[in-house]
Formats: structure tokens, sequence, C-alpha cells
């Protein structure tokens, strides 16, 4: 049956207003002229700009100190929640609670930490945006295991507790490799939100200590440039790999198992 | 060798157990059978160690089974759904239990080895389980289990998942096995064939609590409870009162049967269809209203007056009979079993 044309209207305008402005950036960020709106030619010369500006560097590597942290500590923690509340909780609310971090405000978050770290009179610095985004990261990674839980067959735990394996064993022989896609695609999506997270890192690190977003920020506060346009088309090239290889490895290790 | 007393377990209102005893000996193939629901499933899981009882003791050789937690027990269970670990081949399943065991390396691919060979997928040790079909699953799951040498090995639905042919096939199988490593099995079914064609005694179960415990044969000849006589194989049941020649039925006069009852008492005459015959004198006449040929037996539905089920009548082979046709049933006082209601 043909489907009428009419159909696709919406969905190419969709698709065009989406698109369009991250085809636009994507281009401009080759342009040879000072100016982020008229387009003079092709040109590398934006990203060398950006590879010698130090603030950039620095915030670069900040961002990658703090996804890494978080996401390593979402990952652990995340998953170990997913598997208590599944195996060893009843409780709706508890259920509930885990997943909180993930659907609140990012403002009420950050302000919340921000208040959290004063009162604990902690000075702030990168340790803080990784305890921040290990917060929401591990409302994620709960999420997400959770899922690939509820799909897992209880009997196979029981089957290795029945055939000798202490509760230990069982958890590092039997639950984790079940688990294995579902922790790598968490840990995947808890890394891509902490690179770009703004709100809540701009509350909790420290004025000296700024992440990748903040230094944007800071720099689009005096006008758009070209070096924007470079650094943000090298952020989605980032995001980009990171999604392409949660879902080969998520399907890789889906094979697998 | 295993002494369940007492055993009850409720879940909510819900009572899966109600005072539950049996006494199963060592080297036996034990069957507990049952509708779904009938508690029998819950019993398993208490022997297991994933649930705990109510109240009630379970001992095994003597000592105290329930204060052993799951993974301490030398009891071993065989999955209804196999349970196979997806992510090891088929030896690293088998060989999963005796690394818990901290054997030795060599000791553990020998008896590996030992027991592949024994179900027959020694030439399988290196597949993954979603690469074997359904049948050679359950070998697996079964090599996995009895390669640890239980004291006891528990079958939950173990040939419930198969199809009816390999079925067949397991069913001889798993009494061979059961006789090769003499260890005691003791198996969960819903199906009334299979427990009589596997056990040595079976345990029926309804509404958690155990019906009758016989042997196979016992159990089909001589029902003691109303449940069994109904569960356990086809059978026609009349409704009455026990006299000295058998049953006074309500609407059917007096029916033949061997009473031990005291006269008077309410009971339920049983008869088994190939235990009816369709010609002589007759005890009770009606009109055949369906004839089914199943190859080696024939089923005839006979209306009675003042029942409100056909009484069903077994032949051996094609039958002459024709629906419709009048016809007279008849059967020796021996085959008529008396159960009190």
């Amino acid at each position: 049956m043909r489907r009428p044309r009419l159909m696709y209207v919406p969905f190419w305008m969709t698709y065009v207003f989406l698109y369009t402005p991250i085809v636009v950036l994507v281009v401009m960020s080759f342009n040879s002229d000072d100016s982020p709106y008229t387009f003079g030619g092709f040109s590398l010369k934006w990203y060398g700009e950006l590879a010698s500006d130090a603030n950039v560097r620095e915030g670069l590597i900040n961002t990658l100190i703090v996804a890494v942290g978080s996401t390593v500590l979402a990952t652990a923690l995340g998953t170990l929640l997913a598997v208590g509340l599944a195996r060893h909780s009843r409780s709706r609310l508890l259920d509930a609670i885990s997943v909180m971090p993930a659907v609140l405000p990012d403002l009420v978050l950050g302000i919340g930490l921000l208040v959290f770290y004063a009162t604990i009179k902690a000075t702030l610095g990168l340790y803080s945006v990784v305890l921040a985004h290990t917060v929401f990261g591990m409302a994620f990674v709960t999420a997400v295991v959770r899922t690939r839980l509820a799909n897992s067959d209880t009997s196979l735990e029981e089957a290795s507790r029945d055939l000798g394996a202490t509760p230990f064993t069982t958890f590092f022989r039997i639950t984790l490799p079940q688990l294995a896609p579902g922790i790598v695609a968490g840990a995947l999506l808890a890394f891509t939100l902490s690179i770009d997270e703004f709100v809540i890192a701009s509350f909790t690190a420290a004025p000296l200590e700024p992440t990748l977003p903040i230094v944007i920020y800071s720099m689009v506060r005096f006008g758009v440039t070209p070096e924007i346009n470079a650094l943000a088309t090298l952020l989605l090239a980032v995001s980009f790999t990171v999604v392409i290889a949660a879902q080969r490895m998520t399907r890789l290790t889906e094979s697998l198992s | 060798m295993l002494q369940i007393t007492g055993v009850s377990r409720r879940f909510g209102d819900i009572t899966a157990l109600s005072e539950v005893s049996l006494e199963i000996r060592q080297g036996e193939f034990f069957a507990l059978l049952g509708p779904s629901g009938c508690g029998k499933t819950t019993l398993l899981r208490i022997l297991a160690g994933f649930e705990a009882p109510d109240e009630g003791t379970v001992t095994l050789d003597g000592e105290d089974l329930l204060r052993q937690a799951a993974h301490r027990r030398p009891v071993n269970l065989m999955f209804q759904s196999y349970a196979l670990f997806p992510h090891m081949t088929v030896a690293k399943n088998v060989a999963y239990g005796l690394e818990r065991e901290k054997l030795a390396g060599a000791e553990i691919r020998r008896r590996v080895g030992e027991v592949l060979e024994k179900v027959g997928l020694d030439t399988m040790a290196g597949r993954k389980p979603q690469q074997l079909s359904g049948g050679q699953r359950q070998r697996v799951a079964l090599a996995r289990a009895i390669v640890k040498r239980p004291r006891l090995l528990l079958l939950d639905e173990p040939l419930s998942a198969l199809d009816k042919k390999v079925r067949a096939e397991m069913q001889l199988e798993l009494k061979r096995l059961q006789n090769e490593v003499g260890i005691t099995f003791v198996v969960v079914t819903h199906d009334q064939e299979e427990a009589m064609s596997l056990a040595d005694r079976i345990a029926v179960f309804s509404e958690g609590r155990v019906q009758q415990v016989d042997a196979p044969v016992e159990l089909y000849e001589r029902p003691r409870t109303p449940f069994v006589a109904g569960f356990v194989g086809a059978n026609n049941l009349f409704e009455g009162r026990a006299c000295s020649v058998g049953l006074a039925s309500d609407g059917l006069g007096v029916l033949p049967g061997v009473s031990t009852l005291p006269d008077g008492t309410p009971a339920l005459l049983a008869v088994r269809p190939e235990r009816l015959r369709l010609d002589g004198q007759g005890v009770l006449r009606g009109d055949v209203v369906d004839v089914s040929f199943y190859g080696g037996v024939s089923h005839v539905s006979v209306r009675v007056a003042g029942r409100s089920t056909p009484v069903l009548v077994a032949t051996q082979g094609a039958t002459q009979v024709q629906a419709g046709s009048p016809v007279a049933l008849s059967w020796s006082a021996g085959d008529g079993v008396l159960i009190p209601q």
C-alpha cells in the first residue's frame, strides 16, 4: 500500500528544523572569514586557533576528568543500586527515588548540591563536579540496568546458588555478565550527558577550574566566533562516535550472551 | 533418607502448603504430582533452599536441611527453564558446580567429560546453550546437576518444554540415568502419565495437601480420595451411599463394587473406562452419544438416564457400536472402587 505523500511533509519539516542549524554550524566551522555569519571559503584556521587556546584546552581536560570520574562512579553505584532494588527490595518508593535525579530539573539539582556543599563547608573543585555528575549519571545507569534486569531470568542466579556458588560469586560470574550490555549502555549515556552538562557544573565547579561547557559559555558572552563553531563540531563528532559505539557494543555484547 | 514433617507455607492469604509430611527413601524415583498451583513447586523450592517454610521440619540423612543455605545443600535442582548460563559453553556450564567445590582442574575436566559422555553430549562440549536443541539443553541441565553427585536431585517439570517424541526418549533416558547414578530423584510434574511412567512412588497434591502417596499401579487402581480418582487417569464417578454389595446410587439403583465402608456412608464409586463392558445383561442402560477412535483404543460415550455426564467406555481397537444405538454397561464388582466422600 502506498502511503499518502502528505504524511511526509511534517516528517521532513521536523528534520529540517532539527538539523539545519547543526549543518550550518558544521559548515561555518570551516569558514575562512572572521564573521560567523558569512561563508568566505574553506579553511581549518579556526581549528588551529582552538588548539592553541589555553582556556579551551584546560576546559577540555577538566571536562574529561569529570566525565571519566563521574562515569566510573555512576556506573558502579548505579549497577549496584539497580541490582539491590530489583533483587532485595519491594519498595515502590525507593524505586521512584532512584530515578529522581534524572527527572529533577538541573537547576534544582544544581542549587541543592551547592547548598549541600556550603553546609558541609566543602571547598568547590573538580571533585565536587564529579560527585554532582555522579548523582544524575547514577540515576540513568540505574534506569537502564533495571530494564535489563527486569528482562533477565532470575532462575540463572538461583541455578548458580544451587550449584554451590556464594552470593558473591553468583554476582560476578552470572549476574554481571548478564547485565553487561545494560551496564555499557548506561555508562556511555552517563559519559555523553556529563561531557556537555552546563547547569549543574556551573553551580558546583570552582571558578578557576571550569569545565568545557562553562568555558564555551563565557566565550559566547563576548560574541559567537567561528572558533566556537569548530569546538561545537568537535563535540558533535565525539557525541556521535560515543552513541554509535554504544549501539555497536550493546549489539555485540547482546549477541555474545 | 529425606523426611518432611508438617511443612506449611503461606503467601499472604494463600496457603501453598498445608502440613505436608512425606518420607522419601534412598535411591527412589519420587514424583510430586498435582495441578498447577497445588503447592508442589513450593515444596521443591523449599527443598532446594529458595523458600523457607512457615512451619515444619525437613531432614536429610537425619540432619536439619532447613538450617543450611541453598549453596551448601547436597541437593541440586534441574530448573524447568533449564537455566543454562548463556555466556558459557556446555563444558563450562557443567564445570561450574565443580569449580565452586574448589576441585583440581584435571579432576574437573575428567568428571565433566564423563558426565557429558553419559548424557551423549561429549561432542557438544564447546557449544553455547543457544546452539543446542531443546532435548540437548535438557541433557546439559541434567549433566550439570548430576555431576555434583548430590544426595538428592530435584527436577522441576523436566519434560514439559520438549515436544512429544523427544519427551518419550528423555523419559527413558531419565530412568536409565537414575538407575546408573543411583541418586534419589524427586520430580515435580502436572502430567500424570509422566509421573506414572517415571516414578517408583507418587505423592498426589491438591490445594497444598498430600492426597495420597502410593506406587503408580496402586494409585491408579485404588484411589483413596475423590480428587485422586478424578485427577489420575480417566474415571467414571458415581455418587451415592455405601452398601454391602457396592454403592446405592441416588438415581441408578445398586452399582457393584468392593466396599469396606460402613453401610450408609456417603461415597463415590469409581470405575475405570477400560473396565467397563458394552455387552452382557448390563448394570446400566443407555444410548451411545459419541464414538472416538484413537488407533489402539476407542472411546465410547454413553448417556445414561438419571446421570448428567455421559459414562466413558474404553474398548480395545475399533468398536462396532455407533452413535445413537442403545447399549448395556456392566463391570465386575472387583473393578468398582468405593471412595468415602
